[in-house]
């Protein structure tokens, strides 16, 4: 049932939006609903989930915005019956995916904003998710819906914003009692269904490959397992299937973008039964392309190393003496490609001095382990 | 959104501008300036940044490990010990370009004749978790 309520969320919210109740009564209503419907449903289900959601929605929000009214003692009539909405053509769920993603809210915002009013989610779980207070996570998203809250909503907005807000929940690791990762592929399903984009089908594509090694990345102690040790057969066959499916229609397209392009790498690997067997100069030239598309210098860091793996470690080198030594993981990058190139002593400098830099405590670990191994210390 | 830890050093800071120990302030002083970090938390848990802060005793113990079957050990408090940290606040900000805005105004807290502190902060950034994609 929970899943059914979080799957009509924005379509409820999007309903009343639509007859003109402002974006952050029509959510909190819609909350309100939803909470309703928990203890009502188990014992008399609704032959209609969604129309019974609407009206419940729609009488807490005629009711909430009365008793604000009478409570600033306006002598405004209120309409308390549904003006006719637009043709049924509208795609309500849709609709509340560009507005929570929209471009005037920070990252932070829209993330939050998204998971609670299309994804469902209560407060208290994307609080505990990103590790921050109730309260905080309260203001963050009631802020947000102030800030989108003369946003027309009859207009279509920018599927790109909803992608890297989907991108940034599903990349961002989890934590709490929410699995972001399985939310972030439940609601870009949700927007591949609805929207023809190819780069959206690439970012699913993308989640679903990259979710299908989760299992193998890290050790029961926590430690990253890197991909060229990673026990693939314990990748899960099902999702890389459906991920190349899906990453096989978008690529017919010709309309290629950067999830696509990091969507056919990631199936690449998933196609090498093992490591040995990765085919390096293909991945060069999807790192190629990826690079033309993003220009972005992660890109051409990863692009170097795929290099390193097709060319010999001397062109990887000499590709990543093409990169910014300020992108993140550089130092780590050329630590292996050194090992790569037998120069133990400088690999195992570079990886110490790449363990200290490390963003996380995983990569840290990882890091200093590889220093340690190639120093001759296990 | 990325986490910060901001420390606020006792000592081992270098100097403040206006470096006039607490204890040397009028009491109007001390109100304001504790009025004024009491608004700073909130106008941070309003905008969604604020995480948690602490203000901690100056005095603290060492402790450490003895060997199996014995109690730990305990040693201080050192009087002279180099650094010393009163407080902390964690924020959680969208840019580390936030992070230092933020941090400039806490250390513009008032302090003797109502004149900003210009106290020296210190700002930490948390480890993360890794990234799920990689490659």
């Amino acid at each position: 049932m929970e899943a059914l309520l979080r799957e009509l969320t924005p379509a409820v919210t999007g309903v009343l939006v639509r007859r003109g109740v402002d974006f952050a009564a029509a959510e909190d209503a819609v909350q309100e609903a939803l909470v309703a419907a928990a203890t009502t449903w188990p014992d008399r289900p609704p032959d209609d989930p969604k129309g019974w959601l609407v009206t419940v929605a729609w009488r807490r929000a005629v009711d909430a915005h009365r008793s604000e009214v009478s409570r600033r003692e306006r002598e405004e009539r209120v309409d308390a019956e549904p003006p006719p909405g637009p043709a049924a053509a509208v795609d309500d769920t849709l609709a509340m995916f560009f507005l929570c993603a929209h471009p005037s809210l920070s990252p932070s915002s829209a993330v939050a904003l998204t998971l609670r009013a299309v994804g469902g989610l209560t407060t208290r779980q994307i609080a505990s998710a990103y590790l921050v207070p109730e309260a905080t996570m309260a203001q963050r998203i009631s802020r947000a819906k102030r800030t989108v809250r003369d946003v027309r909503f009859d207009r279509p907005g920018d599927a790109a914003t909803v992608r890297r807000v989907l991108y940034l929940v599903f990349n961002e690791g989890y934590t709490g009692d929410v699995d972001l990762a399985a939310e972030a592929i439940r609601l870009t399903r949700e927007l591949a269904s609805r929207t023809d984009d190819p780069e959206t089908a690439g970012l699913l594509a993308l989640m679903l490959l990259h979710h299908a090694r989760r299992a193998a990345r890290t050790r029961p102690d926590g430690t990253l397992v890197p991909l060229p040790e990673q026990d693939r057969s314990r990748w899960d066959t099902a999702l890389i299937a459906e991920g190349v499916v899906v990453l096989q229609a978008a690529l017919a397209r010709d309309r290629l973008g950067e999830f696509q392009a990091q969507a056919a790498i990631a199936a690449l690997h998933a196609d090498a039964q093992r490591a040995e067997e990765t085919d390096w100069p293909q991945i060069v030239g999807w790192y190629d392309e990826l690079v033309r598309l993003t220009g972005s210098p992660v890109a051409a860091l990863n692009r170097a190393v795929a290099v390193g793996e097709a060319d010999g470690a001397a062109a990887g080198l000499a590709a990543l003496s093409q990169v910014d030594p300020g992108v993140p993981r550089y130092t780590a990058a050329s630590a292996h490609l050194h090992e790569k190139a037998g120069d133990r002593a400088t690999a195992a400098r570079l990886y110490a001095d790449a363990a200290r830099l490390a963003p996380n405590l995983a990569e840290r670990h990882h890091l200093a382990r590889r220093a340690a191994r190639i120093g001759g210390r296990g | 959104m990325a986490k910060y830890l901001l420390l606020k050093h006792y000592r081992g800071a270098p100097e403040a501008v206006n470096d006039v120990p607490m204890e040397r302030w009028t009491p109007q002083e001390i109100q304001d300036h504790v009025r004024y970090m009491s608004d700073f938390a909130t106008r941070l848990e309003g905008t969604g940044e604020y995480v948690d802060g602490q203000a901690l005793s100056p005095e603290g113990t060492f402790v450490r490990y003895d060997g199996e079957g014995r109690p730990p050990v305990t040693d201080g408090p050192f009087a002279e010990t180099k650094d010393l940290i009163a407080g902390w606040m964690v924020i959680d900000v969208d840019t580390y370009e936030r992070a230092l805005e933020l941090a400039g105004e806490l250390s513009a807290a008032p302090g003797a004749g109502g004149k900003p502190i210009h106290e020296w902060l210190e700002l930490r950034p948390f480890l993360g978790t890794p990234p799920t994609v990689t490659e």
